[in-house]
């Protein structure tokens, strides 16, 4: 493969990139090749030692967002033929709500990691609420000269106050992990669409 | 090595790579290697993301009738660089923790 070659199966697997993005990464890689040829190597030596076209552009398009990456997926090359677009109409009841289906279930496994982060948040405010009513009962107690249930209630305040502050610092860790695991997610996704494993 | 700290230690590589002297592509990778080896289509999302980030700078110069691009690093690529300093002496020091403890074991 030469250079205008090689540049050119890049370009075609980024169509879905911006015209400044897609002229800045062939910039990039044609500045290499020459580089190569410059340092003693072939054109086609040079092409082949900076790697296949397919993992450049998967590296390009792990970068960008989401629908960018499904968008240059999806894009076909060539004009559809007459019967594929009969076929894409006919078959939209069905693959419409697959469609549909596959973005609700990406949507609400969001929904459920955040309500998980909500839901810790919440108990941890009840327990300082419990650890409040444990304190004014007890003071209430002890005004009324009830010593035994003053005491007791105490014990609750302190226990309810301590739970929630550990809590406090635990939930706060367990939102920063389901940050993380979606960060994680969206990868993981992404790799489904590049179909290329990250570069080691 | 574990996959996420790669990717940033690969950022501060790139970083150090042009922080005495601005340097283009071919060279960043031909500096890093003696010390870890990187492909051209890792470097490129790398020098993306770092110039985003506003920490190093581009401009193109001209060199046999072609252009060529040259990084410089910005004052945040700098801080980041020091910053990097001062963490890896923490991580220094839970490392000689770690190796510590398991001499004694033995």
């Amino acid at each position: 493969m030469n250079k205008t070659e090689f540049l050119a199966a890049i370009a075609e697997k980024l169509g879905a990139l911006s015209k400044s993005d897609m002229e800045n990464s062939l910039a990039y890689y044609s500045e290499m090749v020459e580089d190569y040829i410059e340092n003693g190597k072939t054109e086609e030596e040079a092409v082949a030692a900076i790697g296949t076209p397919e993992e450049i552009a998967a590296q390009i398009l792990m970068e960008q967002p989401l629908p960018k990456i499904v968008k240059a997926k999806v894009k076909k090359s060539r004009k559809m033929q007459a019967w594929e677009v009969v076929l894409i109409v006919l078959g939209a009841p069905i693959w419409a709500s697959l469609l549909l289906a596959a973005a609700i279930t990406i949507f609400s496994l969001y929904i459920v990691i955040w309500a998980l982060a909500v839901v810790l948040y919440a108990v941890d405010i009840s327990f300082a609420a419990v650890a409040l009513a444990g304190i004014w009962v007890c003071v209430l107690s002890a005004a009324m000269g009830n010593a035994a249930q003053a005491i007791f209630f105490a014990g609750i305040f302190f226990f309810f106050i301590g739970a929630a502050t550990l809590m406090f610092f635990g939930s706060n860790v367990a939102a920063k992990g389901m940050a993380k695991l979606s960060v994680l997610i969206i990868r993981g996704i992404k790799h489904i669409f590049t179909g290329k494993a990250e570069a080691k | 090595m574990d996959i996420q700290l790669k990717r940033g230690l690969l950022d501060i590589c790139v970083l150090a790579a042009i922080k005495d002297e601005d340097s283009y592509g071919y060279r960043i990778i031909k500096d890093m290697k003696p010390y870890v080896e990187i492909s051209e289509s890792t470097l490129y999302p790398i020098l993306r993301r770092l110039e985003t980030a506003e920490c190093l700078t581009v401009r193109s110069v001209e060199h046999n009738g072609r252009l060529r691009k040259y990084y410089h690093i910005t004052r945040a690529g700098l801080e980041r660089l020091s910053a990097f300093k001062e963490e890896w002496k923490e991580i220094m020091a839970i490392y000689s923790f770690v190796t510590g403890k398991e001499g004694k074991n033995e």
